[in-house]
């Protein structure tokens, strides 16, 4: 399938034409509410808040964000940045209908187009920077915007150049204990370890979570926490915690305690290292039992 | 775009970002309109440490607004003290004033100026145009 970052840069990709199909095709409408949904829950927000949408494109996941019930936090009150002016003029049509009930096909040419969209809209490229004075939001959001970041446009700028740009510019804007929520579309495994590395590099605790690992609908979520504050568990991994279904996977370089040498020679940890040692260079070795490494009961 | 968001938006040049005065925007030929939204009073008790009160001061005296009190108002006075029984405690005219202040009351067109660097940014139809060409980034 062709990725709409090799064919054009955002803001022209997203003509008056693509952004409207976009927002009015009911099957990409469920799919941003849904991927909304769930950065709503990781970030795991308890009172009214101020949240920053990156790349808010047409205002589906901001819909979303206003509609929180008080009972789940709500109502949040949002900002957001796209580069396509395109989609911010279908967002202003749009207006603050609900994408759970504006299922017709011609939404957008409903007299609900005449109420104001519920959060500030800016035209900003996020390669950019995020232009907010330190400690402003909340949290942030960004639903399938981050690989457009990962294409630079002209031979002055770079794609490394750009993530750094706007991973800095976030960081700053959060208010500490802060959170983002980025979901996208990496190309392959390198482009992801580059997001996630720009977000490492920018200060954040940042960690990728991935809904129906291995399926063609796989949907990548890298989390940022700014230190400092309330962060659940003062660890990455926290984020997670009491969530079903969600293995941690801690790829991060441990400290090693005490290494091999520290290893007590003739301990059960040892022998079986050694084993394992030993079939890698191809060497017949007894299959492991109950019995490996156990000790021998005293003869008196 | 809503006076709350003009209170946290600074100049997006890089070499504005180091100099206080890049903060806050002046807003200039400004087309001011009410838009209604719901009233949220924990959420302006969530933002009140976070507003910076002589940037919004500015701000009013800029747009020929009504001159605000000279100090940030306390979180005590968005309720009416007294109500810690049963009943929810009820918002003040304050909050409701504040409300109207900061989330109501939009910019709709106009420019904003950067008063260090004095590059414009312009506002239509409630949207304001960061985007900077690559020279000034």
């Amino acid at each position: 399938m062709s990725r709409p970052e090799d064919i054009l840069p955002p803001d022209i990709y997203y003509s008056s034409t693509t952004a409207r199909k976009y927002t009015t095709s009911s099957r990409i409408q469920h799919i941003q509410a849904q991927m909304a949904q769930r950065a709503l829950s990781l970030l795991n927000l308890t009172t009214p808040s101020y949240i920053l949408d990156v790349g808010c494109g047409s205002g589906l996941s901001g819909a979303i964000l206003s509609s929180t019930p008080p009972e789940a936090g709500g109502p949040h009150v949002w900002v957001g940045m796209d580069i396509s002016a395109d989609m911010l003029s279908v967002a202003l049509e749009r207006g603050g209908e609900d994408p759970d009930t504006g299922n017709s096909d011609d939404g957008s040419e409903e007299g609900e187009g005449e109420e104001e969209c519920q959060g500030d809209l800016f035209l900003a490229d996020a390669g950019q920077g995020v232009p907010f004075r330190a400690g402003t939001f909340d949290a942030a959001i960004s639903i399938s915007a981050v690989q457009w970041l990962c294409n630079a446009e002209s031979s002055i700028e770079t794609a490394e150049g750009r993530l750094k740009r706007f991973f800095e510019g976030l960081y700053a804007a959060l208010r500490r204990g802060g959170r983002a929520v980025c979901q996208f579309y990496p190309r392959d495994e390198g482009q992801k370890r580059m997001v996630a590395q720009a977000a490492i590099r920018a200060g954040f605790g940042a960690g990728l979570l991935e809904d129906g690992a291995g399926t063609k609908a796989v949907k990548v979520y890298l989390v940022c926490t700014v230190g400092g504050g309330d962060v659940a568990g003062g660890d990455i991994t926290g984020v997670v915690e009491g969530m079903e279904g969600v293995e941690v996977d801690d790829t991060r370089r441990r400290v090693r305690r005490g290494g091999e040498k520290g290893m007590q020679k003739g301990s059960k940890q040892w022998i079986l290292r050694k084993k394992d040692r030993m079939e890698r260079k191809g060497m017949v070795v007894k299959a492991t039992s109950k019995y490996t490494g156990r000790k021998r009961k005293i003869a008196f | 775009m809503k006076l709350l968001t003009l209170n946290f938006v600074s100049c997006a040049r890089k070499a504005c970002k180091s100099s206080t005065s890049s903060f806050p925007l002046h807003p200039r030929d400004a087309e001011l309109e009410l838009v209604e939204m719901e009233f949220n009073p924990q959420f302006l008790q969530n933002m009140l440490p976070k507003l910076e009160w002589e940037a919004l001061q500015i701000i009013c005296n800029e747009l020929a607004l009504p001159t605000l009190p000279s100090s940030t108002p306390a979180a005590s006075d968005l309720f009416e003290s007294g109500g810690e029984g049963s009943s929810p405690a009820q918002p003040t005219q304050v909050a409701r004033d504040l409300h109207k202040l900061l989330l109501e009351t939009t910019i709709r067109e106009g420019l904003l100026v950067c008063s260090n660097c004095g590059h414009e940014y312009a506002i239509k139809e409630g949207i304001a145009n960061f985007l900077l060409p690559p020279h000034l980034v």
